[in-house]
Protein backbone atom coordinates (compact mmCIF):
# COMPACT_ATOMS: atom_id res chain seq x y z
CA UNK A 1 0.00 0.00 0.00
CA UNK A 2 2.63 2.53 0.71
CA UNK A 3 4.70 1.71 -2.49
CA UNK A 4 1.16 1.95 -4.17
CA UNK A 5 0.73 5.74 -2.55
CA UNK A 6 4.27 6.59 -3.37
CA UNK A 7 3.88 5.32 -7.28
CA UNK A 8 1.03 7.66 -6.81
CA UNK A 9 2.89 10.54 -5.80
CA UNK A 10 5.41 9.98 -8.05
CA UNK A 11 3.41 10.46 -11.01
CA UNK A 12 1.28 13.03 -10.46
CA UNK A 13 4.55 14.63 -9.92
CA UNK A 14 6.27 13.96 -13.17
CA UNK A 15 1.84 14.16 -14.81
CA UNK A 16 2.26 17.68 -13.48
CA UNK A 17 5.40 18.48 -15.57
CA UNK A 18 3.74 16.89 -18.97
CA UNK A 19 0.51 18.76 -18.15
CA UNK A 20 2.31 22.16 -17.93
CA UNK A 21 4.61 21.57 -21.19
CA UNK A 22 1.38 19.85 -22.65
CA UNK A 23 -0.33 23.33 -22.06
CA UNK A 24 2.29 25.25 -23.48
CA UNK A 25 2.14 23.41 -26.29
CA UNK A 26 -2.04 23.98 -26.48
CA UNK A 27 -1.99 27.91 -25.96
CA UNK A 28 0.54 28.14 -29.04
CA UNK A 29 -1.49 25.74 -31.04
CA UNK A 30 -4.76 27.08 -30.11
CA UNK A 31 -3.32 30.84 -31.17
CA UNK A 32 -0.82 30.05 -34.01
CA UNK A 33 -1.74 26.02 -35.28
CA UNK A 34 1.81 25.45 -35.07
CA UNK A 35 2.93 22.63 -32.98
CA UNK A 36 5.68 23.41 -31.33
CA UNK A 37 7.89 20.07 -31.36
CA UNK A 38 11.23 22.43 -29.67
CA UNK A 39 8.77 22.99 -26.55
CA UNK A 40 10.65 19.96 -24.79
CA UNK A 41 14.36 21.65 -25.52
CA UNK A 42 13.10 24.90 -24.03
CA UNK A 43 12.01 23.11 -20.57
CA UNK A 44 15.76 20.79 -20.77
CA UNK A 45 17.17 24.33 -21.39
CA UNK A 46 15.37 26.33 -18.63
CA UNK A 47 16.54 23.04 -16.53
CA UNK A 48 20.10 23.16 -17.10
CA UNK A 49 20.65 26.61 -16.90
CA UNK A 50 19.44 26.44 -13.48
CA UNK A 51 21.88 24.51 -12.63
CA UNK A 52 24.28 26.81 -13.50
CA UNK A 53 23.36 29.57 -12.23
CA UNK A 54 22.64 27.52 -8.61
CA UNK A 55 26.32 26.80 -8.54
CA UNK A 56 27.08 29.86 -9.17
CA UNK A 57 25.41 31.00 -5.94
CA UNK A 58 22.44 32.30 -6.80
CA UNK A 59 19.65 31.20 -4.13
CA UNK A 60 16.50 29.30 -4.87
CA UNK A 61 13.53 30.82 -6.18
CA UNK A 62 15.45 33.37 -7.71
CA UNK A 63 17.73 30.69 -10.16
CA UNK A 64 14.57 29.13 -10.90
CA UNK A 65 12.78 32.59 -11.67
CA UNK A 66 15.15 32.77 -14.57
CA UNK A 67 15.13 29.89 -15.92
CA UNK A 68 11.40 30.33 -16.60
CA UNK A 69 12.36 33.62 -18.19
CA UNK A 70 14.70 32.23 -20.71
CA UNK A 71 12.49 29.35 -21.21
CA UNK A 72 9.92 32.45 -22.23
CA UNK A 73 12.72 34.16 -24.67
CA UNK A 74 13.77 31.26 -25.71
CA UNK A 75 9.72 30.39 -26.48
CA UNK A 76 9.98 33.94 -28.19
CA UNK A 77 12.95 33.47 -30.33
CA UNK A 78 11.46 29.84 -31.42
CA UNK A 79 8.33 31.83 -32.45
CA UNK A 80 10.17 34.19 -34.50
CA UNK A 81 12.52 31.62 -36.44
CA UNK A 82 9.02 29.33 -37.06
CA UNK A 83 6.38 32.01 -37.83
CA UNK A 84 8.59 35.30 -38.52
CA UNK A 85 8.18 34.89 -42.06
CA UNK A 86 5.07 36.19 -43.27
CA UNK A 87 2.93 33.46 -44.88
CA UNK A 88 4.88 30.30 -43.46
CA UNK A 89 2.12 27.79 -42.81
CA UNK A 90 1.57 25.99 -39.34
CA UNK A 91 3.35 23.18 -41.14
CA UNK A 92 6.43 24.57 -41.87
CA UNK A 93 6.86 25.96 -38.88
CA UNK A 94 6.30 22.79 -37.42
CA UNK A 95 9.25 21.58 -39.37
CA UNK A 96 11.21 24.54 -38.05
CA UNK A 97 10.61 23.66 -34.48
CA UNK A 98 12.17 20.40 -35.08
CA UNK A 99 15.23 21.59 -36.33
CA UNK A 100 15.21 24.40 -33.54
CA UNK A 101 14.91 21.34 -31.42
CA UNK A 102 18.38 19.52 -32.70
CA UNK A 103 19.82 22.94 -32.94
CA UNK A 104 19.27 22.98 -29.11
CA UNK A 105 21.05 19.65 -28.33
CA UNK A 106 24.43 21.49 -29.80
CA UNK A 107 24.01 24.08 -27.50
CA UNK A 108 23.28 22.69 -24.62
CA UNK A 109 26.02 19.53 -25.13
CA UNK A 110 28.52 22.76 -25.81
CA UNK A 111 27.67 24.79 -22.29
CA UNK A 112 26.72 21.47 -20.12
CA UNK A 113 28.05 18.81 -21.75
CA UNK A 114 26.14 14.81 -21.89
CA UNK A 115 26.32 14.04 -18.39
CA UNK A 116 23.17 13.96 -16.44
CA UNK A 117 22.50 17.12 -14.31
CA UNK A 118 19.78 17.49 -11.35
CA UNK A 119 19.60 20.29 -8.18
CA UNK A 120 18.05 20.04 -5.19
CA UNK A 121 14.35 20.82 -4.75
CA UNK A 122 12.70 20.91 -1.56
CA UNK A 123 13.75 19.31 0.91
CA UNK A 124 11.53 17.09 3.55
CA UNK A 125 8.76 15.48 3.95
CA UNK A 126 5.26 16.51 4.75
CA UNK A 127 2.64 14.09 5.70
CA UNK A 128 4.85 11.28 4.46
CA UNK A 129 5.49 12.83 0.79
CA UNK A 130 8.23 14.48 -0.65
CA UNK A 131 7.26 18.05 -0.18
CA UNK A 132 8.73 19.21 -3.37
CA UNK A 133 6.00 16.81 -4.93
CA UNK A 134 3.65 18.49 -3.32
CA UNK A 135 5.49 21.84 -4.64
CA UNK A 136 4.95 20.29 -8.29
CA UNK A 137 1.08 19.98 -7.87
CA UNK A 138 0.81 23.28 -5.78
CA UNK A 139 2.36 25.29 -8.54
CA UNK A 140 0.99 23.27 -11.61
CA UNK A 141 -2.68 24.43 -10.01
CA UNK A 142 -2.00 27.73 -9.63
CA UNK A 143 -0.35 27.93 -12.86
CA UNK A 144 -2.80 26.54 -15.07
CA UNK A 145 -5.67 28.10 -12.88
CA UNK A 146 -4.06 31.45 -13.63
CA UNK A 147 -3.81 30.76 -17.65
CA UNK A 148 -7.51 29.75 -17.67
CA UNK A 149 -8.06 33.13 -16.02
CA UNK A 150 -6.10 35.09 -18.10
CA UNK A 151 -7.83 33.49 -21.37
CA UNK A 152 -11.61 33.69 -20.09
CA UNK A 153 -11.44 36.99 -18.19
CA UNK A 154 -8.52 39.38 -19.55
CA UNK A 155 -9.34 41.29 -22.61
CA UNK A 156 -5.38 39.95 -23.54
CA UNK A 157 -6.97 36.43 -23.27
CA UNK A 158 -10.23 37.31 -25.46
CA UNK A 159 -7.90 38.83 -28.22
CA UNK A 160 -5.52 35.49 -28.09
CA UNK A 161 -8.65 33.38 -28.42
CA UNK A 162 -10.17 35.76 -31.39
CA UNK A 163 -6.88 35.60 -32.92
CA UNK A 164 -6.92 31.51 -32.68
CA UNK A 165 -10.56 31.53 -33.48
CA UNK A 166 -10.69 34.32 -36.67
CA UNK A 167 -7.56 35.58 -37.96
CA UNK A 168 -9.16 37.38 -40.53
CA UNK A 169 -11.73 38.65 -38.67
CA UNK A 170 -9.04 39.84 -35.49
CA UNK A 171 -7.31 41.50 -38.01
CA UNK A 172 -10.01 43.39 -38.94
CA UNK A 173 -11.07 44.82 -35.24
CA UNK A 174 -7.09 45.91 -35.54
CA UNK A 175 -5.60 42.86 -33.79
CA UNK A 176 -2.14 42.29 -34.43
CA UNK A 177 -2.38 38.96 -34.70
CA UNK A 178 1.29 38.56 -35.70
CA UNK A 179 2.04 39.79 -32.09
CA UNK A 180 -0.36 37.58 -30.77
CA UNK A 181 0.96 34.45 -32.15
CA UNK A 182 4.39 35.85 -30.27
CA UNK A 183 2.73 36.07 -27.30
CA UNK A 184 1.60 32.96 -27.22
CA UNK A 185 5.03 31.44 -27.98
CA UNK A 186 6.69 33.19 -25.04
CA UNK A 187 3.70 32.15 -23.05
CA UNK A 188 3.88 28.27 -24.15
CA UNK A 189 8.06 28.63 -23.73
CA UNK A 190 7.59 29.67 -20.25
CA UNK A 191 5.50 27.12 -19.32
CA UNK A 192 7.49 24.13 -20.57
CA UNK A 193 10.28 25.72 -18.85
CA UNK A 194 8.25 25.48 -15.91
CA UNK A 195 7.99 22.07 -16.17
CA UNK A 196 11.46 21.42 -16.59
CA UNK A 197 12.50 23.01 -13.70
CA UNK A 198 10.38 21.70 -11.51
CA UNK A 199 11.02 18.13 -12.66
CA UNK A 200 14.45 18.35 -12.45
CA UNK A 201 15.20 17.35 -8.40
CA UNK A 202 12.93 14.08 -8.99
CA UNK A 203 14.01 13.05 -12.18
CA UNK A 204 17.80 14.01 -13.31
CA UNK A 205 17.74 16.32 -16.81
CA UNK A 206 20.32 15.75 -20.22
CA UNK A 207 20.63 17.28 -23.18
CA UNK A 208 17.85 14.90 -24.43
CA UNK A 209 15.42 14.57 -21.78
CA UNK A 210 13.53 16.75 -24.21
CA UNK A 211 12.38 13.77 -26.34
CA UNK A 212 9.81 12.05 -23.31
CA UNK A 213 9.67 15.60 -22.15
CA UNK A 214 7.90 16.77 -25.36
CA UNK A 215 6.25 14.03 -26.68
CA UNK A 216 4.39 13.01 -23.27
CA UNK A 217 3.40 16.27 -23.65
CA UNK A 218 2.85 16.58 -26.95
CA UNK A 219 0.21 13.02 -25.70
CA UNK A 220 -0.93 14.91 -22.70
CA UNK A 221 -2.17 17.88 -25.14
CA UNK A 222 -3.88 15.38 -28.01
CA UNK A 223 -6.49 14.34 -25.72
CA UNK A 224 -7.89 17.67 -25.22
CA UNK A 225 -7.78 17.93 -29.58
CA UNK A 226 -4.54 20.57 -28.65
CA UNK A 227 -6.94 23.17 -27.54
CA UNK A 228 -8.71 21.90 -24.37
CA UNK A 229 -6.16 22.79 -20.97
CA UNK A 230 -8.57 20.75 -19.15
CA UNK A 231 -8.21 17.60 -21.01
CA UNK A 232 -4.47 18.62 -21.32
CA UNK A 233 -4.07 18.21 -17.71
CA UNK A 234 -6.00 15.12 -17.01
CA UNK A 235 -3.93 13.45 -19.76
CA UNK A 236 -0.54 14.85 -17.95
CA UNK A 237 -1.86 12.86 -15.10
CA UNK A 238 -2.86 9.62 -16.54
CA UNK A 239 0.33 9.89 -18.41
CA UNK A 240 2.52 10.28 -15.67
CA UNK A 241 0.75 8.13 -13.03
CA UNK A 242 0.19 5.06 -15.84
CA UNK A 243 4.16 5.51 -16.05
CA UNK A 244 5.09 5.37 -12.55
CA UNK A 245 2.75 2.19 -11.52
CA UNK A 246 4.54 0.61 -14.79
CA UNK A 247 8.04 1.59 -13.85
CA UNK A 248 7.06 0.85 -10.00
CA UNK A 249 5.78 -2.79 -10.46
CA UNK A 250 7.38 -4.15 -13.71
CA UNK A 251 10.12 -2.72 -15.46
CA UNK A 252 11.75 1.23 -15.54
CA UNK A 253 12.91 0.74 -19.04
CA UNK A 254 9.34 0.38 -20.72
CA UNK A 255 7.14 3.21 -18.56
CA UNK A 256 7.55 5.73 -21.09
CA UNK A 257 5.95 2.93 -23.90
CA UNK A 258 3.45 1.58 -21.52
CA UNK A 259 2.14 5.00 -20.99
CA UNK A 260 2.00 6.04 -24.58
CA UNK A 261 0.23 2.68 -25.70
CA UNK A 262 -2.02 3.25 -22.78
CA UNK A 263 -2.67 6.76 -24.33
CA UNK A 264 -3.77 5.77 -27.53
CA UNK A 265 -5.61 3.03 -26.29
CA UNK A 266 -7.75 6.05 -24.48
CA UNK A 267 -7.96 7.72 -28.01
CA UNK A 268 -8.93 5.38 -30.22
CA UNK A 269 -12.04 4.36 -27.50
CA UNK A 270 -12.81 7.98 -27.56
CA UNK A 271 -12.44 8.15 -31.45
CA UNK A 272 -14.65 5.02 -31.63
CA UNK A 273 -17.50 6.85 -29.17
CA UNK A 274 -17.44 10.32 -30.70
CA UNK A 275 -17.44 8.68 -33.99
CA UNK A 276 -20.63 6.27 -32.63
CA UNK A 277 -22.42 9.13 -31.41
CA UNK A 278 -21.89 11.18 -34.92
CA UNK A 279 -23.52 7.95 -36.83
CA UNK A 280 -26.38 7.63 -34.49
CA UNK B 1 -14.10 63.14 -48.83
CA UNK B 2 -13.33 60.63 -46.39
CA UNK B 3 -12.23 57.45 -49.08
CA UNK B 4 -10.55 58.54 -51.94
CA UNK B 5 -9.37 55.53 -54.00
CA UNK B 6 -7.76 56.73 -57.28
CA UNK B 7 -6.59 53.90 -60.06
CA UNK B 8 -6.47 51.07 -57.79
CA UNK B 9 -4.93 47.51 -59.32
CA UNK B 10 -4.84 44.51 -57.42
CA UNK B 11 -3.28 41.09 -59.09
CA UNK B 12 -3.42 38.13 -57.64
CA UNK B 13 -0.33 36.38 -58.93
CA UNK B 14 -1.05 36.67 -62.93
CA UNK B 15 -4.98 37.40 -62.70
CA UNK B 16 -5.93 40.87 -62.09
CA UNK B 17 -8.62 41.52 -59.54
CA UNK B 18 -9.20 45.21 -59.58
CA UNK B 19 -8.31 47.01 -62.64
CA UNK B 20 -7.87 51.06 -62.16
CA UNK B 21 -11.01 51.37 -59.83
CA UNK B 22 -11.28 54.94 -58.90
CA UNK B 23 -13.77 55.53 -56.57
CA UNK B 24 -14.47 57.85 -53.24
CA UNK B 25 -17.10 58.20 -50.09
CA UNK B 26 -17.56 61.50 -48.93
CA UNK B 27 -18.47 62.68 -45.05
CA UNK B 28 -21.81 61.32 -44.32
CA UNK B 29 -22.56 60.14 -47.75
CA UNK B 30 -24.36 56.47 -48.32
CA UNK B 31 -22.65 54.84 -50.85
CA UNK B 32 -23.28 51.76 -53.03
CA UNK B 33 -21.18 49.14 -54.97
CA UNK B 34 -22.99 46.58 -56.92
CA UNK B 35 -21.84 43.98 -59.07
CA UNK B 36 -22.10 40.44 -59.97
CA UNK B 37 -19.54 37.72 -58.17
CA UNK B 38 -15.94 37.78 -59.32
CA UNK B 39 -16.30 41.18 -60.31
CA UNK B 40 -13.86 42.17 -57.21
CA UNK B 41 -15.89 43.79 -54.63
CA UNK B 42 -14.50 41.87 -51.57
CA UNK B 43 -10.73 42.47 -53.18
CA UNK B 44 -11.58 46.32 -52.67
CA UNK B 45 -12.75 46.09 -49.46
CA UNK B 46 -9.43 43.69 -48.60
CA UNK B 47 -7.45 46.61 -49.93
CA UNK B 48 -9.26 49.19 -48.03
CA UNK B 49 -9.10 47.63 -44.76
CA UNK B 50 -4.99 47.59 -45.53
CA UNK B 51 -5.27 43.57 -45.71
CA UNK B 52 -4.53 43.44 -49.73
CA UNK B 53 -1.52 45.47 -50.87
CA UNK B 54 -2.56 47.32 -54.24
CA UNK B 55 -0.37 46.79 -57.32
CA UNK B 56 -0.67 50.61 -58.26
CA UNK B 57 -2.80 53.31 -57.27
CA UNK B 58 -3.58 55.21 -54.19
CA UNK B 59 -5.95 54.81 -51.26
CA UNK B 60 -6.61 57.35 -49.32
CA UNK B 61 -8.24 57.10 -45.91
CA UNK B 62 -9.16 60.50 -43.58
CA UNK B 63 -11.22 59.41 -40.75
CA UNK B 64 -12.13 55.72 -38.83
CA UNK B 65 -12.65 52.97 -41.34
CA UNK B 66 -14.47 49.96 -39.68
CA UNK B 67 -15.67 47.19 -41.69
CA UNK B 68 -18.88 44.32 -41.70
CA UNK B 69 -16.85 41.68 -43.37
CA UNK B 70 -18.88 39.02 -45.58
CA UNK B 71 -20.06 35.90 -43.37
CA UNK B 72 -19.74 38.38 -40.37
CA UNK B 73 -16.50 36.83 -38.93
CA UNK B 74 -17.94 36.70 -35.34
CA UNK B 75 -15.30 34.96 -32.36
CA UNK B 76 -17.89 32.17 -32.27
CA UNK B 77 -17.18 31.39 -28.63
CA UNK B 78 -16.98 34.68 -26.84
CA UNK B 79 -19.94 36.27 -25.91
CA UNK B 80 -21.93 39.37 -28.01
CA UNK B 81 -20.61 41.24 -25.40
CA UNK B 82 -16.82 40.37 -25.58
CA UNK B 83 -17.16 40.45 -29.41
CA UNK B 84 -18.51 43.92 -29.33
CA UNK B 85 -15.36 44.81 -26.34
CA UNK B 86 -12.65 43.79 -29.08
CA UNK B 87 -14.90 45.91 -31.85
CA UNK B 88 -12.58 48.86 -30.40
CA UNK B 89 -9.20 47.11 -29.26
CA UNK B 90 -7.02 49.50 -31.37
CA UNK B 91 -8.95 52.57 -29.43
CA UNK B 92 -8.66 50.46 -26.32
CA UNK B 93 -12.18 51.55 -25.48
CA UNK B 94 -14.00 48.42 -23.54
CA UNK B 95 -17.44 50.41 -22.75
CA UNK B 96 -20.24 48.89 -24.72
CA UNK B 97 -23.02 50.48 -23.56
CA UNK B 98 -23.30 52.66 -25.95
CA UNK B 99 -23.65 49.85 -28.54
CA UNK B 100 -26.57 48.46 -26.62
CA UNK B 101 -28.41 51.50 -26.41
CA UNK B 102 -27.70 51.99 -30.80
CA UNK B 103 -28.67 48.55 -31.18
CA UNK B 104 -31.29 47.34 -28.56
CA UNK B 105 -31.77 43.95 -29.96
CA UNK B 106 -28.49 42.95 -28.82
CA UNK B 107 -29.37 44.03 -24.57
CA UNK B 108 -31.22 40.29 -24.59
CA UNK B 109 -27.91 38.75 -26.08
CA UNK B 110 -25.41 40.37 -24.20
CA UNK B 111 -24.07 37.04 -22.28
CA UNK B 112 -24.92 34.36 -25.19
CA UNK B 113 -21.93 32.52 -27.41
CA UNK B 114 -21.80 34.69 -30.63
CA UNK B 115 -21.59 30.92 -32.60
CA UNK B 116 -24.94 29.75 -31.19
CA UNK B 117 -26.97 33.11 -32.75
CA UNK B 118 -29.25 33.06 -35.74
CA UNK B 119 -27.96 35.03 -38.82
CA UNK B 120 -29.85 37.49 -38.47
CA UNK B 121 -28.52 38.06 -34.49
CA UNK B 122 -25.12 37.37 -35.79
CA UNK B 123 -25.33 40.51 -38.71
CA UNK B 124 -26.80 42.88 -35.86
CA UNK B 125 -23.53 41.61 -33.79
CA UNK B 126 -20.93 42.36 -36.60
CA UNK B 127 -22.92 45.49 -37.20
CA UNK B 128 -22.34 46.69 -33.15
CA UNK B 129 -19.10 45.53 -33.18
CA UNK B 130 -17.72 47.60 -36.09
CA UNK B 131 -19.79 50.57 -34.55
CA UNK B 132 -17.63 49.99 -31.25
CA UNK B 133 -14.56 51.72 -32.95
CA UNK B 134 -16.59 54.96 -33.17
CA UNK B 135 -16.15 54.83 -37.13
CA UNK B 136 -16.83 57.38 -39.85
CA UNK B 137 -17.17 55.02 -42.45
CA UNK B 138 -18.52 51.75 -41.98
CA UNK B 139 -17.92 49.47 -45.22
CA UNK B 140 -20.56 46.49 -45.32
CA UNK B 141 -19.19 43.42 -47.39
CA UNK B 142 -23.10 41.27 -48.35
CA UNK B 143 -25.00 42.75 -45.26
CA UNK B 144 -28.27 40.93 -46.86
CA UNK B 145 -26.66 37.33 -47.90
CA UNK B 146 -29.33 35.17 -46.57
CA UNK B 147 -31.49 36.84 -44.39
CA UNK B 148 -34.85 37.20 -43.86
CA UNK B 149 -36.34 40.79 -45.23
CA UNK B 150 -37.67 41.78 -42.18
CA UNK B 151 -33.74 41.37 -40.59
CA UNK B 152 -32.69 43.23 -43.34
CA UNK B 153 -35.59 45.75 -43.01
CA UNK B 154 -33.94 46.62 -39.26
CA UNK B 155 -30.37 47.03 -40.30
CA UNK B 156 -31.15 49.17 -42.99
CA UNK B 157 -33.05 51.12 -40.42
CA UNK B 158 -30.47 51.59 -38.18
CA UNK B 159 -27.49 52.13 -40.81
CA UNK B 160 -30.46 55.32 -41.86
CA UNK B 161 -30.72 56.40 -38.37
CA UNK B 162 -27.00 56.57 -37.84
CA UNK B 163 -26.11 58.43 -40.97
CA UNK B 164 -28.54 60.80 -40.02
CA UNK B 165 -28.06 61.54 -36.52
CA UNK B 166 -24.04 61.16 -36.39
CA UNK B 167 -23.53 61.19 -40.20
CA UNK B 168 -22.17 58.03 -40.63
CA UNK B 169 -20.74 57.46 -43.65
CA UNK B 170 -21.46 54.04 -45.53
CA UNK B 171 -19.81 52.18 -48.43
CA UNK B 172 -22.79 49.22 -48.86
CA UNK B 173 -21.49 46.32 -51.11
CA UNK B 174 -23.78 44.08 -52.32
CA UNK B 175 -25.21 41.73 -54.73
CA UNK B 176 -28.73 42.69 -53.86
CA UNK B 177 -28.57 45.87 -56.01
CA UNK B 178 -32.54 46.79 -55.30
CA UNK B 179 -31.53 47.02 -51.61
CA UNK B 180 -28.82 48.99 -52.57
CA UNK B 181 -29.47 51.02 -54.62
CA UNK B 182 -32.80 52.02 -52.45
CA UNK B 183 -30.61 53.01 -49.70
CA UNK B 184 -27.73 54.61 -51.17
CA UNK B 185 -27.68 57.94 -52.61
CA UNK B 186 -25.06 57.68 -55.20
CA UNK B 187 -23.50 54.29 -56.67
CA UNK B 188 -20.71 52.16 -58.43
CA UNK B 189 -20.88 49.51 -60.61
CA UNK B 190 -18.51 47.41 -60.63
CA UNK B 191 -17.86 44.22 -63.43
CA UNK B 192 -14.73 41.94 -63.79
CA UNK B 193 -12.55 44.47 -62.07
CA UNK B 194 -13.46 47.53 -63.44
CA UNK B 195 -16.27 50.13 -62.83
CA UNK B 196 -18.42 50.15 -65.43
CA UNK B 197 -20.85 52.90 -64.17
CA UNK B 198 -21.50 55.01 -61.27
CA UNK B 199 -23.81 58.33 -60.93
CA UNK B 200 -26.54 58.86 -58.29
CA UNK B 201 -28.28 55.74 -57.30
CA UNK B 202 -31.79 57.14 -58.65
CA UNK B 203 -30.35 57.43 -62.23
CA UNK B 204 -28.70 54.03 -61.94
CA UNK B 205 -32.04 52.13 -60.72
CA UNK B 206 -33.44 54.23 -63.52
CA UNK B 207 -31.18 52.77 -66.44
CA UNK B 208 -32.32 49.96 -68.95
CA UNK B 209 -29.15 48.40 -68.70
CA UNK B 210 -28.24 48.18 -64.77
CA UNK B 211 -32.41 47.60 -64.52
CA UNK B 212 -31.67 44.23 -67.22
CA UNK B 213 -28.96 43.32 -65.22
CA UNK B 214 -29.31 44.29 -61.67
CA UNK B 215 -33.05 44.42 -60.67
CA UNK B 216 -34.20 41.66 -62.67
CA UNK B 217 -36.13 43.88 -65.28
CA UNK B 218 -36.70 43.79 -68.93
CA UNK B 219 -34.89 46.56 -70.83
Amino acid sequence: MAELVQYLITGVGVGCAYALLGSGLVVIYRVTRVVNFAQGAVAVLAALTVTTLLAAGLPHGLAEGLGVLLAGAAGLLTGLVATGKPGTTPQAALIVTLGLGVLAYAVEILFWGDQPRSFPGLPGATAGVQTHYLLIASVTALVLAATAVLFARTDLGRALTATAEDPYAARIVGIDVARMGLLAFTVGGALGGLAGVLITPVQQVTFDSDVALVVNGFSAAILGNLTRPGLTLAGGLLLGVVQALAGGYWNTSYQTEVALIFMLVVLVVRAGRLSSVETA
Amino acid sequence: MIVEVRDLTVRYGAATALDGVTLSVAAGELVALIGPNGAGKSTLVNALCGIRRPASGRIDVRGRLALVPEGRHLFPSLSVDDNLRLGAWRRRERDTAHIYALLPELTPLRDRPAGRLSGGEQQMVALGRALMSRPDLLVIDEMSLGLAPKIVGSLVAHLRQRNAEDGLAVLLIEQNARLALELCTRAYVLEAGRVVAEGPAAALAGSPEIAAAYLGLEA
